[in-house]
């Protein structure tokens, strides 16, 4: 196993970088493990990730259809957050956190976590109300919150548009532990810790079936062949609707496409990661110098993994609102990832009525930040048969009782509106 | 993405507003299950390729469409209006 | 230096522009980069990472190498490419991503650490110590990374947006798409011809092929002239199609002023949106270059753009040009050179047959392994049958073969065909719907062949649109066959560049491989390989190929990464041209708002209206003064406030009972003629939607109100259940929010003010609360409501909304004779906290009628929308946090909204978290700081003490848990 540090690449860089060696195996299936993952992106492989390395769990293998880190930890605007409100949200979130500020430690890869600050920009009094309680839920969880008011904001951010905007800025919640991490780094750093534990990384093997006999899981049927396993987790964000079907199941998820963009090379203008809510746009800038944002959904369900015009022209009107000064920045590419939206915005990491049979889905547009508790709280569940505490409240019969939704948007059931 | 409205003709996706599959069409009846009702408000079969669902003229004449679409290649089959059709069927 | 004689430049036209500070001269028709060629100048910008001497590469907006800086102040714009920035007279350019000057520049010491700084390697380092890499390490990489750089100042450049329609769209304007355009044209089809250059003709421009007898350009241009004649036909230089969206929709990008001086009145770009029944996509294809050592030094270009220089913009890129290809168009090239009287120094050619040259020496089955000269290309080493030779040399054109332009065919996520024969990507046909491709995009690399697909692809066209095609003859034209023997890499030591803005070498994609990064997706990623200003166009297919040789695959097997919008760079500022300023969402003014501003009310925005949220007087230096005083005033003599901003729905038609029966959770079939009821609405899910007041006018008519924020959402969802759920009901539904202005007219003084005023009798016999009819006032029609928000006796009164700045005025002058006046936002809140009335500030979305109290608006005796689903047990209850109103203990002290409740001894953490305030007020009438939340089983907890604790603002405040109404209880006020 090759460690990698600074030292490392000056003994390969000598002899000519010949020396560097795979970052994952490439394995074919065996007829059967301890269990089997689902989905080969970021929370199916910190999944198998932590089966391993928590759980001691060595023979399992994680089923990729494609390339490993191919949904949408491959395609996102990398940030990382804790400020969400609600119980339930709010301990899991918290929680990630925590793991994402050791995981390039842990992971011996540098997933350039930046701790950069998130400003969530307010403009009227009952905004100010609305971010007090939310950074009171956060503070209380035991994060970190402030608000600030505009004249420490705009020595903070000096390019915004404070005055003549459609929605004058008044201030902040500024949650300084958020940021942004090199999204495709946290998929390879998981996939090579996985493996280096063990772990079976079997990509371009497509799950076609899900094999049940009398209630339990036995295995599932792929494009290489039946792999056996006693327990199996679909974990495919953007198709979990899909999957679970061949399970016999009907999720409260309806798929819909996000589009990001990312500009040209600049040199550093944008510090922080920035939300405007009320244009529904967001910005930070990544280390290599491209400015990423985004905006709202699409709105229609999908699958394309690509957008349209009216999306595009509201998130750039949003950020001319916000910040005219960006205006020459120039789009070098727009994509769009496609996103499990659920009834109430919130996630499911839960067993199904099949036993051996577990869920984790719904990710909505906020995955990426999720994916270190999810692979933790997902390896739990199927380790233990217990809900990881921090992830306790994810549960799928939520929708049916009503106990318990976690509607961060406050706007009901409709998938399309979280 | 253009949808031809039966009333106003084809128009940008602009003028639209889209809630969600068409099943919002048929509301279970009051003494029905708490599972079909689940079903209802919540779950959804969420099909790759061809769905129905429910769209709103709302920057034209207000009518609510249901629109025949594939939801990879974004094609649209067909368009018709809500109230055209009767109570109780699909 | 300049040709004589050669070129489509207007040399009557000089023109003087700055590079870095010292004047360049060329002439009208000139782009940056030929001027800057012309000038003898190679050295233009730096590289991405290792900051190398780079000179132009190429000729068009993919170029790779010559990203320059051009304009001052807030209009200066960076990343923009010398080969398409036109010149004019005064414009102002720099070199980029240098410091401190191009000619010397400090980080070019990271090309002598290059074998550190290879694929990948920041992920395997900068990780200890932990601290370091936001404090240390990420800062400089920041600094260091990045291109140009942006003002940080709005300039004063305007943008715009525009839709455009057209039966045929054609992008590119080359021989196919002139052809198509010819043809569409001629056959009445309505047609756009969208061209990225400042020129029509394409290639035509930059090559020497004629067209029936004549040079390709004149051609070209004839054709303009024809097609510029016809009223069906718009041509539209200078603009790029950058996208491909659904349903024949395309955005294009129109550099409509980046030729003028910026002194010059016209938009700097516009965004358009072109919706096309059918298209053509001519877009031409691009060179490859070949990856050998050093292949990245300033006078190394592919041979397509050496070409262009010489015959479109008269300029000779060096005074002896060495030739390296594998394919017979850089032929092309040397004849061209060379008949211009510049010197070719030698023809390298890959191949063991290519063509013979008379002017120059062809050394076949050969390749250059090597090149000389930092700041300029001095010499090539070429690697022979005969072994190595060098070969002094000042410029090097290189060949590769070409890539088709597939890009656009590729945005509605289709995938581009291998085709073997002529080692390229191709379109799929039917990956773009509508969409149909021609000439060199297509993978047809003949003049001859090219005008034959435009035409037929004209004819396709106008075949789908029904239209007859018009006689349109095929031109005579070269058709040569395109030979070609794939070379993608030279072998040997040293670093090879694919990706030139980047810096990706082979040997990146080859060190990717061996780390198992063998999906052509991981490889991208990986080393960042086709992921810089031109998106790969440069350099892709041949980092496939390298991949493909690496793993042992072909290179239809290895895949492509995918092409997405736009297809060129596009600014912010143009894709969101109306956004800046106010131009966001609309702003919404009520008739009463120059009144109000004209009484130095603040006003403050709420659902894109703008409402006053106090009138100061004088003497009255806080917003609580005032508050404090119009509360008062409401409460002891009268107030006046303009409520028009609630949605106003009109409900008709003879089902209108039932059907809001169906909408509201409470009963509304029984409501009189006359009479006005109070509502509660549910979305599907349970939740509270909205509320408001439900007036019948008539037995067949009803006027419901919304809160403000919700009127849009309250109305769409009333069609849903009109038209989805129940079209057989007999129901007419339109929203008269706009179209009435109404005001409230609240406080013990009320009766009196309004019966005089309207000289009716509203004595609670004849008009008592929650009653509702017509009235006539100044001999206009117009409704008066008997309903309160204050508590107080009050009133609403509505005229169509033209007369409601005339009857604000009148109100408040009635009102003053009382001692009363206008009220704002701010009492308006204070007396319906004082009264516990709910906003969307407690129904916020996530809560029930439950939960405010109100279980009993849920009618047993029907079904209504959200009934059934309020009914899950998670959704009422005492583990639910229901509303309640909350004093603080101490007088002097707030309760701020946004704190979250605890028992007073408990430790706060998130288990004992009860809570949540929702609003806050002080309440004269209490002489005490009140408030409204929710806290678990509120409704069992009154007269419990409680903690507010507010953490983000540092105050915590005891308080004691009350009804929600605090005043008035029993509600007698209003009913007087």
């Amino acid at each position: 196993m090759m460690k990698f540090s600074a030292f490392r690449i000056l003994k390969e860089g000598l002899p000519g970088n010949k020396g560097w060696t795979p970052h994952w195996r490439n394995p074919d299936p065996k007829p059967a493990y301890d269990a089997i993952i689902i989905g080969g992106g970021g929370h199916g492989l910190s999944t198998a990730y932590y089966l391993a390395k928590n759980h001691g769990f060595t023979n399992i293998a994680v089923l990729e259809k494609g390339w490993l880190g191919g949904g949408n930890i491959g395609r996102n605007t990398t940030i990382v957050r804790a400020n969400y409100f609600l119980p339930g949200n709010s301990e899991f979130y918290s929680h990630s956190l925590k793991l994402w500020e050791n995981l390039e430690q842990e992971l011996n890869y540098n997933a350039m976590l930046s701790q950069r600050g998130i400003l969530s920009l307010l403009h009227s009094d009952g905004q100010f109300y609305t971010a007090a309680r939310r950074g009171n839920s956060m503070l209380i969880q035991g994060d970190d919150a402030r608000l600030i008011h505009r004249d420490e904001l705009r020595e903070m951010v000096p390019y915004l548009d404070y005055e003549q905007s459609r929605f004058p800025i008044k201030g902040a919640l500024f949650h300084p532990r958020g940021g942004t991490a090199r999204h495709d780094a946290v998929a390879w750093g998981y996939a090579r810790g996985a493996d280096q534990r063990g772990v079976d990384l079997i990509q371009n093997c497509e799950v076609t079936g899900i094999d049940i006999e009398n209630g339990k899981v036995t295995g599932v049927q792929t494009t290489r062949g039946t792999i056996k396993a006693p327990k199996v987790a679909i974990v495919v964000a953007g198709r979990s609707s899909q999957v679970a079907a061949m399970a016999g199941m009907r999720l409260p998820i309806e798929t819909h496409v996000l589009q990001a963009f990312v500009t040209e090379g600049l040199k550093p203008i944008v510090d922080h990661v920035i939300s405007f809510g009320m244009g529904h746009f967001y910005i930070s800038q990544s280390d290599k110098g491209g400015l990423v944002f985004g905006g709202d959904l699409d709105f229609y369900a999908s699958y394309a993994q690509r957008g349209n015009l009216p999306t595009v022209e509201e998130v750039m009107r949003a950020g001319m609102t916000l910040m005219p000064a960006l205006g020459k920045a120039k789009v070098l590419r727009s994509w769009g990832g496609v996103m499990d939206m659920s009834a109430d915005g919130s996630p499911v990491i839960d067993k199904t009525q099949t036993k051996g049979l577990f869920l984790n889905c719904g990710w909505c547009y906020g995955g990426f930040k999720a994916v270190p508790a999810s692979g933790v709280a997902t390896a739990h569940l199927m380790a233990t048969g217990r809900h990881h505490q921090m992830a306790d409240m994810y549960r799928l019969d939520r929708f049916q009782t009503g106990y318990r939704l976690m509607d961060e948007e406050a706007s009901g059931s409709q998938h399309n509106l979280h | 993405m253009r949808i031809r409205c039966p009333l106003c003709g084809e128009r940008d996706r602009r003028e639209y507003y889209y809630q969600g599959d068409a099943l919002a069409l048929n509301r279970p009846d009051a003494d029905t299950s708490d599972h079909e009702w689940d079903d209802y408000v919540h779950n959804r079969i969420n099909p790759v390729g061809q769905t129905r669902d429910l769209w709103q003229h709302s920057g034209g004449c207000g009518a609510w469409l249901i629109v025949s679409r594939d939801t990879v290649s974004h094609e649209v089959f067909s368009v018709e209006l809500a109230k055209a059709r009767q109570e109780g069927t699909q | 230096m300049r040709l004589a004689g050669k070129g489509l430049i207007d040399r009557n036209s000089p023109i003087r522009f700055s590079f870095d500070g010292s004047e360049i001269a060329g002439y009208r028709g000139d782009s940056v980069a030929s001027a800057f060629l012309a000038s003898g100048r190679k050295l233009i910008a730096r590289s991405f990472k290792y900051h190398r001497p780079r000179g132009v590469m190429g000729v068009g907006s993919e170029e790779a190498n010559a990203l320059i800086t051009v304009g001052s102040g807030g209009e200066t714009d960076p990343n923009v490419r010398a080969t398409m920035q036109e010149i004019y007279d005064g414009l102002e350019v720099r070199s980029q991503n240098r410091w401190p000057s191009l000619g010397f520049d400090i980080l070019a010491a990271n090309d002598l650490a290059a074998s550190f700084l290879t694929a990948g390697f920041y992920y395997k380092t900068f990780m200890w110590p932990r601290a370091f890499w936001e404090k240390l390490y990420e800062p400089v990489i920041r600094r260091s990374a990045g291109l140009g750089k942006l003002s940080g100042e709005a300039g004063q450049d305007r943008y715009e947006s525009a839709f455009a329609f057209c039966d045929v769209l054609v992008i590119g304007s080359g021989p196919a798409g002139l052809m198509a355009a010819l043809a569409a044209g001629r056959s009445g089809a309505t047609v756009i011809l969208a061209e990225e250059d400042n020129m029509f003709g394409g290639r035509l421009n930059g090559d020497t092929t004629s067209i029936d007898g004549k040079p390709g350009h004149i051609w070209a241009r004839e054709v303009c002239d024809a097609l510029a004649g016809m009223e069906n036909v718009r041509l539209m230089p200078r603009t790029a199609v950058v996208g491909a969206y659904d349903h024949g929709t395309y955005g294009a990008l129109e550099r409509v002023g980046h030729h003028l001086s910026p002194t010059s009145n016209v938009p700097l770009e516009c965004f358009w949106r072109i919706v096309a029944k059918r298209t053509v996509l001519a877009a031409g294809a691009i060179e490859r270059p070949i990856a050998f050592r050093d292949n990245d030094r300033p006078g190394i270009m592919t041979a397509g753009a050496v070409r262009t220089y010489v015959n479109r913009y008269g300029v000779a890129p060096g005074q002896s040009v060495t030739i390296f290809c594998n394919n017979d168009s850089a032929y092309d090239t040397a004849r061209d050179l060379t008949d211009a009287g510049v010197s070719v120094s030698a023809i390298v050619d890959s191949r063991a047959d290519g063509p013979d040259f008379a002017d120059a020496e062809v050394i076949r089955g050969a390749v250059v392994m090597g090149t000389q000269g930092r700041k300029a290309l001095r010499s090539a080493t070429i690697k022979t049958s005969a072994g190595p030779r060098q070969i002094a040399t000042d410029s090097l054109a290189m060949s590769g073969g070409w890539n088709p332009t597939v890009h656009l065919t590729c945005h509605l996520n289709g995938r581009p065909t291998w085709n073997a024969e002529k080692q390229c990507f191709v379109p799929t046909a039917g990956a773009v719907p509508g969409l149909v491709a021609a000439g060199a995009c297509n993978g047809e690399m003949t003049t001859l062949g090219a005008l034959r697909e435009g035409l037929a692809a004209a004819h396709v066209c106008l075949d789908a649109l029904g239209l007859i095609p018009a006689p349109v003859s095929l031109p005579q034209a070269d058709h040569a066959a395109y030979r070609q023997s794939p070379l993608w890499t030279v072998p040997g030591k040293g670093r090879a560049w694919l990706d030139f803005q980047n810096d990706v070498t082979v040997k990146d994609v080859q060190q990717a491989a061996r780390e198992n990064f063998v999906s052509v997706e991981h490889m991208k990623r990986y080393t960042t390989q086709g992921m810089a200003p031109d998106q790969g166009k440069n350099s892709n297919v041949a980092a496939l190929a390298v991949l493909a040789d690496a793993t042992g695959r072909g290179i239809p097997e290895t895949g492509t990464t995918t092409f997405r919008p736009p297809f060129v760079p596009v600014s912010i500022a143009a894709m969101g041209a109306g956004g800046r300023g106010k131009g966001l969402l609309p702003q919404r003014f009520t008739t009463s708002h120059d009144v109000s501003v004209a009484a130095d009310a603040p006003m403050d925005e709420s659902g894109l209206w703008y409402r006053p949220a106090y009138f100061p007087i004088a003497g009255e230096t806080t917003w609580r003064q005032s508050c404090d005083r119009e509360v008062t005033m409401v409460r002891e003599v009268v107030g006046v406030c303009d409520v028009s901003t609630l949605g106003k729905i009109d409900v008709q038609g003879k089902d209108a009972g039932p059907f809001l029966d169906l909408v509201y959770s409470n009963m509304m079939s029984t409501v009189k003629a006359g009479r006005v009821r109070y509502g509660l609405m549910l979305r599907e899910d349970g939740h509270v939607m909205d509320d408001g007041t439900v007036a019948r006018l008539a037995d067949d008519h009803f006027v419901i109100t919304t809160t403000t924020a919700a009127a849009g959402q309250v109305m769409r969802h009333l069609e849903f259940v009109l038209q989805c759920l129940h079209p057989q009901m007999d129901v007419s539904l339109i929203s008269t929010t706009e179209q009435w202005a109404q005001f409230s007219v609240a406080g013990p003084k009320s009766r009196t003010l309004l019966a005089e005023l309207l000289g009716l009798d509203l004595s609670n016999e004849v008009f008592p609360f929650m009653s509702c009819r017509d009235l006539e006032v100044g001999g206009v029609t117009g409704r008066l409501f008997r309903i309160s928000f204050s508590g107080e006796l009050a009133y609403e009164i509505a005229v169509p909304a033209r007369y409601g700045e005339s009857l604000f005025t009148r109100l408040l002058e009635a009102a003053r004779t009382y001692g009363g006046g206008p009220y704002g936002m701010e009492a308006l809140n204070v007396l319906r906290i004082e009264k516990g009335f709910i906003t969307h500030s407690e129904i916020d979305g996530r809560v029930t009628a439950a939960d405010c109290g109100m279980a009993g608006l849920i009618s047993k005796k029907k079904d209504c929308i959200g009934k059934r689903m309020s009914a899950r047990p998670g959704l009422s209850g005492a583990h639910r946090m229901q509303m309640v109103g909350l004093r603080s203990v101490e007088a002097t002290q707030t309760i701020n909204a946004g704190s979250h409740i605890f028992a007073p001894s408990a430790e706060i953490t998130p288990a004992n978290d009860i809570g949540y305030v929702t609003s806050n007020c002080f309440s004269p009438a209490l002489a005490a700081h009140i408030a409204l939340g929710f806290v678990v089983n509120g409704t069992e907890r009154l007269g419990e003490t409680v903690l507010c604790h507010d953490p983000i603002r540092g105050v915590s405040t005891r308080c004691t848990i009350a009804h929600p109404v605090q005043f008035d209880p029993t509600g007698d006020r209003g009913r007087v």
